[in-house]
Order: structure tokens, then sequence, then C-alpha cells
């Protein structure tokens, strides 16, 4: 079997406030994304999901420090490597991102080509401008973009238009991984649809070798991941395929994830949706058992003592639960 | 609000600004207890008496005691006091006749000098060329010498006889005899000297900052207070009185706001212009830039949904202005205040320097004070007194409010938190 | 379509243009609506569409531009202040984000004193005001005892949403327009919104109406579906018959757009524009 494309062991890192108090925003996190597979993060605003791509890159600022693990893009180990040499020579080339909003990142005084040209030459100082322009234009008409896009300014670009651009940019030094934070939620839904059937074509032509997509929009994470990781308070809680995450979810909190969904599908409105009472906890201080127990239906005294592991339902399946698979699904059942 | 109040005072640039502004104020109210007279009085007859401690040369010498110090370097301090550059040139002539290289005299070196004078002088010597009359001057200023450095010297106190006519002796001042100067009847100190019409600068200067203080603070009330209900009106209302209330604000923002100040200035005269006027006129002219802002911030703040909630509360206008709007804006129209009084001072100076200010009778202010100065070429003469403590004052006065807007601004804004 | 019912809120030619000139915007362009009493309405629109601008007429925060609107089968006139206080007994409104639609120099209580105060309540004795106050908080599963005292903004989304909720508890007002009320909250307190609404809207029987962008909570909430693109209405009719059963393309294609989980969203038609 081959290397994954990104592994990751035990990441975990943190956020120091000014008051110097630590918030575990990524804690232990492991995963492997094999070639060609696209792996879907979910998970409520403030669990860390956003925080676990920034951390997945290798590279850290303040207020955010990394704290231990290892990440491995295709067997090479960027965790132990300085600042610098990650900035030059793994960010953009080995792994790319693409952070939330990332539209409205571009200088509206510059040229879509422009910008472009200062990406490459952070990278590689020696690329001069009919080469930039050039490996720009291959790539943009690769990716189904119109080459005049690279002689516009931002505000002559639709909403749509303009992420697919930053898109592009992003991966112009044809990256292995790219980990796509809520690509597409400010968009309406027929350019969401076209960004999304853009980054799905990247990953079919082998352009990029894997994708990390991130998005608390569950319906269109099931039609973009192969595989599903639900994270709450800055863990993972369930890790399976996207159908095994979305119909058949065995951490209490996925189930009650899965159960808000809302499709406009037929027999939507005979369904009743979930509630989770509560508030996630303060990471600031997580509490010591599992961290869902508080508002956890099924929890016990023993979810509260100590912390909980992740156990395998099933070779490709994990949950971070201490009640048995078996007892779970019955739970739900009587429950139903 | 206490909680915002907390914070403000948490803020070290704030804390800073207002401690040096605090001070300012301490100093205007303690200062008249020390020193009660009129800050306009003239004192001296003369021009521009540099800062120091003025004691009566009368009472000193008629001090009720006087005491006896022999004090060892008291002659030479004496005599390098007194023994005027024109003797010294004099010495130096008859050193050089004597055979000495010119270089070798240090004119400023009073010891030196002596000791070679002491050395070569001879007082019936008469160096080739050399009038009589100018042998009996060179004879005099060597006797001068003498009598500074004997013990026993002194000056003799005459009173004319009110019968007679004749002098007469009262007394005698011995080179050894001290007065305690604070048993010297009258003794004035002027710590930062006289102006050009003999006034106490110091004095002036203290008066000066709390007419400009108050120039400030009424200029920059009047400014807010204008921008702040056009800026809500502008704001909240919009439509046609959004339109001719920024006619007239891009009017006034186009012409120079300066410009304007002196035209008015002028127009009213001389006589018209007193320390109020001024700063009435200061800030209806200055508004500006307020209601600008206070404009653009309402506009964002008429759309919020709070504003909504409120209205569909059945909330009136003026309650949703004062209750829903104000309180947003209120940070920033307490900074803009403070810009605004710290640009009311400045702008009082700039006029003042150019002789439109507040009429020079009555009272000072610090851009009147600059403005004797100037015009005496106080600058020109080296007499810093009488416009440094000024300059600094202004420099000082602005940067503490300055300061204190800015620790405001960190307060208030959370995007320059640190 | 509930014709049987009485009408609550109609309009006929409803039009908003902003700007003069060469500037001018129609957001809203002559639309016509029939909204009865205790329906639940969905007016759905992707951003840009002017649902919310439409929304904010039928508060009457802002006046349109043409046509008219009418409240109970009489044409409405809010030009006066105490007209507009009168109406706005009547029609109330919950907004998108609520992080901005509370006043953070006010605590709790005083927005839910202005509530009581709206009903004719302000010279209750203290007691019978907080009385009211419990109840409304209850209403929502909210403890008045924790909240008196507090500022909104100490509160989550979802508890705020929810004292939103028990305003308009207190309020009973006919009808409710809810300006995307769940799109700033996290999934699993949406279902938890949703309920206190239709819970709210069973013991009151007041019309609600839902601005959405989302065409699967407007299938999930609604009795009657308006589907508006660039200011016009395109296409209505109840929930079913405009979401499973779409006749325009524009809702075609906005359905066909949404990612669904049992049925298949086909990528292969994506032209890229």
């Amino acid at each position: 079997m081959p290397n994954p494309i990104l592994e990751v062991r035990d990441l975990t890192t943190r956020y120091i406030t000014r008051y110097k108090e630590s918030v575990y925003a990524v804690d232990h996190v492991s995963l492997k994304l094999e070639e060609g597979k696209t792996l879907g993060i979910a998970g409520e605003s403030g669990c860390g999901k956003s925080t676990l791509a920034l951390s997945l890159m290798g590279y850290y600022f303040p207020p955010l420090h990394y704290m231990g693990g290892e990440i491995l893009i295709d067997g090479q180990n960027i965790s132990g490597m300085k600042p610098d040499i990650v900035r030059k020579s793994i960010l953009g080339r080995e792994i790319a991102y693409i952070p939330q909003a990332a539209m409205n990142a571009l200088n509206p005084t510059r040229k879509i080509i422009d910008f472009i040209g200062d990406v490459v030459r952070a990278h590689d100082p020696s690329w001069n401008r009919q080469m930039i322009y050039d490996h720009a234009r291959k790539t943009f008409e690769m990716l189904g973009l119109p080459a005049e896009v690279l002689q516009k300014y931002p505000v002559e670009l639709s909403g749509g238009m303009k992420q697919r651009t930053v898109i592009a940019v992003a991966v112009i030094l044809s990256p292995k991984v790219l980990i796509a934070d809520e690509p597409s939620s400010a968009l309406d839904v027929t350019s969401q649809k076209m960004v999304i059937k853009m980054l799905r074509d990247m990953m079919e032509s082998g352009f990029i070798k894997g994708m990390i997509f991130i998005t608390h929009e569950l319906p269109l994470l099931y039609n973009v991941a192969d595989e599903i990781m639900v994270m709450y308070a800055g863990q993972i809680v369930e890790h399976a395929t996207a159908k095994q995450a979305v119909f058949d979810p065995l951490h209490p909190y996925s189930k009650g994830l899965m159960g808000s969904i809302i499709v406009p599908e037929s027999g939507l409105r005979d369904i009743k949706l979930t509630a989770i009472p509560g508030v996630p906890p303060n990471l600031k201080n997580p509490p010591a058992g599992c961290r869902f127990a508080e508002r956890c239906q099924y929890a016990r005294a023993v979810c509260r003592g100590t912390s909980v592991a992740l156990s395998a339902a099933d070779p490709n399946r994990l949950y971070r639960c201490v009640v048995p698979e078996a007892e779970l699904r019955r739970l739900y059942q009587s429950g139903d | 609000m206490g909680h915002t109040i907390r914070q403000i005072f948490r803020s070290g640039k704030f804390v800073v600004g207002f401690t040096i502004l605090m001070s300012v104020l301490l100093v205007l109210v303690v200062y008249p207890w020390w020193v009660p007279d009129p800050p306009l009085q003239i004192l001296g007859q003369g021009t521009f008496f540099p800062p120091g401690i003025y004691v009566s040369a009368y009472d000193a010498s008629n001090a009720p005691v006087l005491y006896t110090l022999n004090l060892r370097d008291a002659a030479d301090k004496r005599i390098e006091s007194r023994l005027s550059q024109e003797d010294r040139l004099a010495m130096q002539e008859w050193l050089v006749a004597d055979g000495l290289p010119e270089s070798a005299i240090d004119l400023a070196d009073t010891d030196a000098l002596l000791a070679l004078w002491e050395e070569h002088y001879e007082p019936d010597r008469r160096l080739p060329g050399m009038t009589f009359a100018r042998m009996r001057y060179y004879q005099r200023v060597d006797a001068g010498l003498d009598s500074l450095r004997s013990a026993g010297g002194g000056e003799i106190l005459a009173a004319r006889n009110p019968e007679t006519g004749e002098l007469e002796e009262t007394g005698m001042v011995k080179l050894t005899d001290y007065a305690n100067i604070s048993q010297v009847a009258n003794v004035r100190i002027l710590p930062l000297g006289t102006d050009n019409f003999g006034r106490d600068v110091l004095t002036q200067l203290v008066a000066a900052t709390g007419v400009s203080l108050l120039i400030g603070f009424v200029a920059g009330l009047i400014a807010t207070a204008i921008g702040l209900t056009l800026g809500l009106l502008a704001g909240y209302i919009g439509g046609w009185v959004d339109d001719i209330i920024m006619f007239f604000t891009n009017l006034f923002t186009v012409i120079p706001t300066f410009v304007l100040l002196i035209l008015i200035s002028f127009s009213i005269g001389q006589d018209q212009r007193g320390a109020i006027t001024i700063a009435v006129v200061i800030g209806f002219t200055s508004w500006v830039w307020t209601t600008r802002s206070v404009r653009s911030q309402v506009f964002s703040l008429r759309n919020r949904d709070h504003v909504n909630l409120s209205k569909l509360s059945g909330h009136s206008l003026p309650r949703i202005i004062v209750a829903d709007i104000l309180p947003y804006i209120a940070s920033y129209v307490v900074m803009a205040l403070i810009l605004q009084i710290s640009s009311g001072i400045l702008a009082e100076a700039g006029l003042s320097i150019l002789g439109l200010g507040p009429r020079t009778t009555e009272v000072p202010t610090l851009g009147l004070m600059m403005n004797w100065a100037m015009i005496y070429q106080a600058h020109v003469l080296g007499n810093w007194w009488a416009y440094l403590p000024v300059l600094l004052t202004i420099a000082l006065i602005s940067f503490s409010m300055n300061l204190m807007n800015t620790g405001l601004d960190q307060v208030f804004n959370p995007a320059l938190r640190d | 379509m509930a014709t049987d019912k009485k009408l609550c809120l109609s309009g006929r030619g409803v039009t908003k243009v902003f700007g003069i000139g060469r500037q001018k915007l129609t957001a809203v362009d002559h639309v016509d609506f029939d909204f009865h009493e205790g329906e639940i309405i969905s007016i759905v629109g992707e951003s840009g569409s002017g649902k919310t601008t439409l929304a904010k007429m039928l508060l009457g925060l802002i006046s349109s531009s043409e046509g008219e609107i009418y409240f109970q089968g009489q044409k409405r006139d809010i030009r006066s202040g105490r007209k507009r206080q009168e109406y706005w007994k009547n029609i109330q409104a919950i907004f998108q984000d609520p992080f901005s639609a509370y006043n953070t120099f006010h605590k709790i209580d005083t927005v839910l004193l202005d509530c009581i105060r709206m009903r004719g309540g302000k010279h209750l004795p203290q007691a019978r005001k907080v009385e009211l106050m419990e109840e409304a908080c209850g209403f929502v599963n909210l403890k008045y005892a924790e909240l008196t005292h507090k500022y909104p903004f100490e509160l989550s989304g979802g508890q705020m949403q929810r004292l939103m909720i028990a305003r308009i508890f207190l309020l009973k007002p006919k009808i409710l327009v809810a300006d995307e009320p769940t799109s700033m909250i996290d999934a699993c307190s949406r279902a938890t919104i949703l309920d206190y609404l239709m819970k709210l809207r069973d013991e009151t029987g007041m019309t609600l109406i839902f601005i959405t962008h989302d065409i699967g909570l407007a299938y999930y909430v609604s009795d009657t579906v308006y589907i508006m693109e660039r200011g016009r209405f395109v296409e209505h009719g109840s929930a079913d018959s405009v979401i499973l059963r779409p006749r325009e393309p524009y809702t075609r294609r906005l359905i066909s757009d949404v990612p669904k989980i049992h049925e298949p969203w086909d990528l292969s038609t994506v032209v890229f524009a």
C-alpha cells in the first residue's frame, strides 16, 4: 500500500491568549488522507475545524502555537522544519490553503496576474513576467477559467468567479494537498456548485492529489467528501465514510448533528429535527471526561470521569464514546 | 459605565495624558495663591529681564543685621565679576607691550591674568609711547584690584543731611559683609524673567494657559455640539435634511478653516474681540469634521437591527436617538471633543500670532504671549524665556490631549487593542 | 392554499427603488402577494434578491416607492408616528444576527419591559411585570432569575435568539416576520429555535413570514413558499408544489443546485459561467 498523501499523527496546537491562557483548539488529531480522496471535516463554529486547517500547514504564527505531533506530506515530515523553509518550499508547493472568505482578501487595486506574480516570486524569485503569465494562463485554462480573468481587477469579477480565481491562484504551484475552509459558504447555490465542480475536476485530473474540505454545511460535505471527520471541542469524535457518517452516525454528537440536516427533498417535512441543548465547553478549561457529556442525553457517570479514547467500530471507522457500538445502536433504535 | 471608566484608566497612554493635564490644571489653581499679582501688571522698567532672583540692593545693604563672612575665594569671584572686558583688554595691551606674546594671555582666565599682572606690572613704569593719562588709568585699575582684594576694604554709605545739605557718613559696607536673603525686605523671584513690557513671564504664562484652555474648551464644546447635532440629524433623518446639511458641510470643508477664521476675526475688529468671542468664532468654524464623521457613523448605525427593534418596540425618534444611537457614538464624540479642544488652543495661538487674537489689554493667552515675543524680537535677541516656555506649554497641552485621545481610541476601538 | 382564511397582509405592485438618476436600483419590483391569517409563509431568495427590503417594507421600517400594502383588507396607513406604533402592535420581527439586534447598553429586563409597556402594561405592579417576564423566559426555556441584570451580549447566539422569541411571546403580534432567524446560529440550536417559533404560532395563531435563502428550511417550515429573484416573485404556491414540482426554470435551477443527501447532486450539468 502506497504512502498516504497526507498523514497526521497526534497533532496538537493551542492558542495563547494575551492573558497567557491556553486554548487547546486542536487536541491530538490523527488522520490519513489517501491519494485521490477527499476528507471532510464537520463541526459547529468554534469546534476547532478552522484551526485544524491552519495547523495542518505546519506554519504557525501567534497566537497559534505548535505543541506536538507530526505532519507527513507524501512521506516527508514537515513538522520539524524551520518556519522559513516551510513558508518557502512547503506552502503552496506541497500543501495549499484557501481560508474562509478568501475572495475578499484580493487587493482591489491590482490585477489578478500581479497577485499571481507575487505568489510565484515569493517562492522562486527567478521567474520573469512572461514565464509567470504563460504558466498562469495554462493553469487557468486547465481549471476551466478564461485567461482574460488574469488581466482583470477583482471588482470586475462576480463572487463565484472571484472565488474560483482565488482557488486557481492557491494551486498555481500545483500542490499535492489542498485544504479548503468553507470555500463556498459565502456564495449563492449556483456559484457554489461551480466551485465544487472545479475542485472535483482538479481531483479527477490528478492536478491535486488529495483534499481536505471543511464546512458546517452537512449536505454539501456529504456530496464532496469520501470520508467525514466530525470534530467537537477540538477533538475528533467520529471518523467514517461519508455515507456512514451521515446515515449511520455512532457518536451521540454526530447523531445530533446529522439529525439537524435540512434539504429540500420529499419526506423532509415528516422528520423531526434533533436539537442538542446547551453550548460547547470552554476550551480554556475543558472537562476532564467526555467533552460532550454535559449535552449528551445518554451520558452516564463514567463519561464525566476519565477522558475517552477513540475506539474502532470497524477497521476504517473511529468514534469517541465509552458506550459500545451495539449498545449505542440499541439506544438510538429505542429513541426513534 | 463604571466598567468603561475602569477600562479607560487601565490604558497607560490615557493615564499619562490625563496626569499631565491634571497637573497643568493643578498649577493653574495653586499658582495664584503663591503669586497673587495680576498677570498683566508691569513690574520692570525695561524689557526682557533674564530669569533669576531679584534682590533689592538698597534693602540688602541696609539689612537689620550684616554678617561677616571670611570666604576664601570671595575676592576672586568679585574680581571675576567686576573686572570689565575693557579693563582686561587694557591689561593685555600692557602685558604685550611688556614683551609677553599675545598668545600666552588668556583673557577669560581671570586667575592667570591676575598672576601675570602681579608679576609684570610696575605702577611707575611708563611704557614707550604711553600717555600720562593712560598711565594713570593703569594705576587706577591696579588700585581697584588691590582694594577688592584687601580684607579691610569697603564702601562708605552716605546720606545728605537735610539741614546742611552736606553728605554725612551713615555706615560702611565692608567687603566681608553679608546679608541673609530671608532678612532682606524685598526679594522677587522671576523664574522666567520679564517680557518686553517688564511683566512677569511665569505669572502671565499661568494666566494665559488658563485662558487658552478656556478658549479651547468653549471652542471644542461649541464645535462638538454643532457637529453632533448636525451629524445626528443628517445621518438619522437623511433625505433632504441630509442634503441641506451636507451642502453646508461640504461648503465649509472646501473653504480653508483658518482663512475663514482670519476673515471673521478681522471683520469683528480689535476692540470687539474678547477671549470668549474668539472661542466662539473658532467653535463655529471647526464643526465640519465632527459633523461628517458623526453622520457616517449614524448612517451605519441607523440600519442596525437594534434600531429597527427599538422602532418596533414603539419608541419615539428622540428616544431612539438618545438611547440607541448616542451611546454607540459617545466614545467617538468624547474623543472628537478632546481633539477639538486641543485644536482650539492651537487655532487661538495661530490667530494671536498673526495679531488677530483677543484684544491685548485684558487677559493674556498663549497665542498673545507668542505674538508679543515675536513683535519685540525676543527670538532675535536670544531672550528665550519670553517664548520657549509658551511653546512648551502649548506642546504639553496638545501632547497630553492627543495622548488621552489615543488612549481612548485604544479602549473603544477593539481593532487597536494589543 | 388556504383561500377560506381571512387575508392578513397583502400587497399590490409593491416596489422599492433606491437612489436616484443613473444610480437607481430597483430592489423590489412590483410584487403582489396575499398572506392569510395563521399561515406560515416563506419568502426565498438568494442574496441581493430584495427579500430583506421587502421584509422591511412589510414591517413598515422603510416606505415603499410604489404600490399599496393592505393590512387585514384595509389600506395600510402608517404615515404618522402614532399610527406606526399602532401598526407595530400587530407586526413584529426577529432578525438574522442576534449579536446586532440588541442595544448592548441595555439590560435584558429593558428589552422585555418595553414589550410589557407596549401591551399597555406600563402601570402594572412590579411583581406582575416580573411574573410576565418569568413566563416569557420560561416559554423559551430560559431562567429569568439568571438573566435579570445581565446584558444580551453575555448570552450565546442561540440564547439571544430565544430571548427574541420571548419578546414576541410577550407582544403576541398578529404577524411575525422572521428574517433568517437561524442562519447565524449553529445547526444544533436551529431545531430549538424553530420548535419555539412553531409552538408560539400554534398558541397564538399568528401569521409567520420566514425570509430565508435556505430552500430546505423554507420547505421544512412553511405552508406557502414565494420564490424571489431580482426583486420579483417568480413562483409561489404551497410548499410541496413549489419545492417538489417547480414550474419556473429559475426555481428548478435553484432547487437542483442545492446539495441533497437522498437524491443525487448532479455536477455534470454544471456550466462554468
